[in-house]
């Protein structure tokens, strides 16, 4: 049966860049990106469209993209799009920077009940810059839906779908009723490269935009009006940094040497 | 309205014991709670709780909430936050601290969004403002690159604690406290999942979490033959063998070795990196072990900040003299 299926993609400052790179500016209490890279989907929600485009490749169906931010770069929010999802909606202002999780899902959740009609929305386990992992359960319980997390397989049949769920040492098979949300983790495996033919029919298209008003927000409910988490204070913690480099005359003797080094030092 | 009063401990079992992470966040409840001049809470929530209450009693706890019925014998959201939205409006705590596992990162956002309130996940540092008395929840934030800090004003302030941050009392048996069973009633049909199966693959020989010594392989391995390399030197220790990321995502190794943020968060005395860069992410999962030890053939890898000890070259040269040396120390 074809289904009909929901993406939240967040757009983040590329999580692989150098840590070295990686600057906080205390005054603004924010991060200051990085010259020269480009921000990225965040990697689960990658993970997240290839899910539900696996889906879609054994029994079809429909795939809507959500993104929310402000001044989102095109090249980057397309590629779901070129992944081979179907729609992307963009909720794009300035009401809705400075959020917390409770006001992205509460956004996001508004946006879902707009389009109406899903079987399955799927979101990261956690977006790479503020590693909260709410939003997706956040949407779930404001939607009034089932939600299992952290998923690595995702199959649906017969009005149900079941979920392998990564627990601490192993995995949880578990069933649920649709309408349901799942968060995804990198266990699923890799996501598609975009085609050639996917980023030219990408091209084409126009993202759907909705401003607050277009899904009846609240305005005192978005963006930094609407955080429910107040930041006191975002920094870098100190490294230490003293390594103490151990040589020989070659690689194995270097090896050796460490060996005896560790003992001295009582390591081993 | 009810006054918000008491910083209690949302308590995991596991094998009819109290877990790690639970006796973890007693020892940090007491202090918050011995700060704030309030009481320690603890909820348990099993279809048998057996002598668990008892020691969550031993191990800090003034006062413990029991929950026992046969349809929470596993661990499902919707059953398991309907109990929790009932505790925290019969008991009001100020805080509610719940572990970062699979459950606490499940349970707390959705807990958190039915209550209307926020949490703050996957905490490291947690103290109560003198001031204002609210909590001040400071985590990791872009993949351990920086930290920050949180407070809110609506309660329960609910955190959740990465495991091993924080420290466990002695446990005391002599200590006194009151158990006090809660009466939830629970629904079947209200619960849309059903756990059909659960699988562990835990791999044999040392946990990771255990372990005093772990050899970890990254990316640079280069393929399974490459871990039983490791995996020597790991006998030799008496360690456990982890993996970053990679290894992992490209099926040489289980993904239960992975060390990280989405990973094992381990705590050993040494941990051996071989062929690992050290992004923020892996040192996520084990910048709380005592001494690190690198070895990389790129003098700039990142792993060498954090490291004490390092060697600067290609594993497959490094490795087995090392090991060699290792064993003659050890044997000698
Ligand atoms: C949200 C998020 C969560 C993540 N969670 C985790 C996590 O939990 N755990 C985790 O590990 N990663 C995690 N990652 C991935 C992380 O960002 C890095 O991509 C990953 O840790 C890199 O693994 P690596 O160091 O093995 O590989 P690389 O970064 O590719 O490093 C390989 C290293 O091996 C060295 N090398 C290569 N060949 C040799 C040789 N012959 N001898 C000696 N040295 C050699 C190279 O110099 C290099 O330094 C996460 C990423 C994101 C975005
Ligand atoms: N601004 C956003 N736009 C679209 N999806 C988002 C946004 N923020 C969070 N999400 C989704 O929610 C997941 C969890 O985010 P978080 O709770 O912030 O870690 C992400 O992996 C996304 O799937």
């Amino acid at each position: 049966m074809p289904m009909n299926m929901i993406v939240c993609c967040k757009q983040v400052l590329d999580p692989e860049a150098p840590p070295a790179s990686f600057k906080v500016d205390p005054a603004s209490n924010q991060v200051v990106p990085p010259p020269g890279v480009p921000p990225v989907i965040s990697p689960f929600d990658e993970q997240a469209v290839e899910a539900a485009l696996r889906i879609k490749d054994s029994q079809g169906g429909k795939i809507t993209v959500l993104s929310l931010g402000n001044n989102l770069l095109r090249d980057v929010v397309k590629k779901p799009l070129s992944m081979g999802a179907d729609e992307l909606v963009l909720l794009e202002d300035e009401a809705y920077e400075g959020g917390d999780s409770w006001s992205t899902a509460y956004a996001l959740a508004m946006a879902i009940k707009k389009i109406g009609e899903f079987d399955l929305v799927f979101c990261g386990r956690q977006a790479a810059d503020w590693d909260a992992g709410q939003v997706g359960s956040g949407i779930a319980e404001l939607l009034g839906i089932p939600s299992v997390t952290v998923a690595r397989k995702v199959e649906v049949a017969d009005g149900k779908a079941t979920v392998e769920r990564v627990i601490a040492d192993g995995y949880q098979v578990i069933e649920v009723t649709l309408p349901a949300l799942i968060t995804v983790s990198n266990e699923l495996g890799e996501a598609r490269y975009a085609t050639l033919k996917g980023i030219m029919a990408a091209a084409k298209k126009q993202p759907t935009i909705w401003k607050p008003a277009d899904i009846e927000l609240d305005p005192s409910q978005i963006g930094a009006a609407g955080r429910r988490a107040k930041l006191l204070k975002l920094f870098q913690p100190v490294r230490e940094g003293k390594c103490e480099m151990v040589e020989g005359d070659s690689p194995a003797e270097a090896g050796a040497n460490l060996a005896a080094k560790l003992r001295e030092a009582k390591v081993i | 309205m009810a006054e918000f009063k008491g910083i209690m401990v949302y308590g995991e079992i596991a094998e009819g014991n109290l877990s790690a992470i639970t006796t973890e966040l007693l020892g940090c409840g007491r202090r918050l709670a011995d700060e704030s001049k309030e009481d320690l809470l603890c909820i348990l929530i099993a279809d048998q709780l057996g002598e668990t209450p008892q020691k969550a009693i031993a191990f800090g706890a003034d006062k413990v909430y029991t929950v026992e019925n046969p349809l929470l014998k596993e661990y499902q959201t919707e059953s398991y936050v309907v109990v929790m939205e009932k505790a925290v409006q019969d008991i009001s705590p100020r805080v509610l601290l719940m572990g970062q596992t699979s459950v606490g990162r499940d349970l707390a956002p959705r807990l958190a969004f039915r209550l209307g309130v926020s949490a703050a996940m996957d905490c490291l540092e947690l103290d109560i403002d003198p001031e204002t008395k609210l909590l001040q929840q400071t985590r990791p934030v872009y993949g351990g690159n920086a930290r920050a800090t949180f407070s809110s004003d609506s309660f329960p302030q609910i955190a959740t604690v990465r495991q091993k941050a924080m420290a466990p009392l002695e446990p005391d048996k002599s200590r006194k406290g009151e158990i006090t069973p809660l009466k939830v009633d629970l629904d079947p049909a209200a619960i849309r999942t059903k756990v059909i199966e659960t699988v562990k693959e835990e791999v044999a020989g040392i946990k990771l979490e255990d372990a005093e010594a772990i050899v970890t392989g990254g990316r640079g391995i280069g393929g399974p033959e490459g871990f039983k390399e490791l995996e020597e030197l790991a006998k030799v220790l008496k360690a456990a063998v982890g993996a970053s990321r990679p290894p992992c995502d490209n099926g040489w190794v289980p993904d239960t070795m992975q060390v990280g943020l989405t990973g094992k968060i381990v705590t050993p005395e040494l941990y051996i990196a071989v062929a690992l860069s050290g992004a923020s992410q892996h040192l996520a999962g084990c910048s709380g072990a005592k001494n690190i030890v690198a070895i990389n053939r790129d003098a700039e890898a990142n792993i060498f900040k954090e490291a004490r000890f390092g060697v600067v070259g290609d594993w497959k040269q490094v490795l087995p003299a090392f090991t060699a040396k290792v064993k003659e120390l050890l044997a000698g």
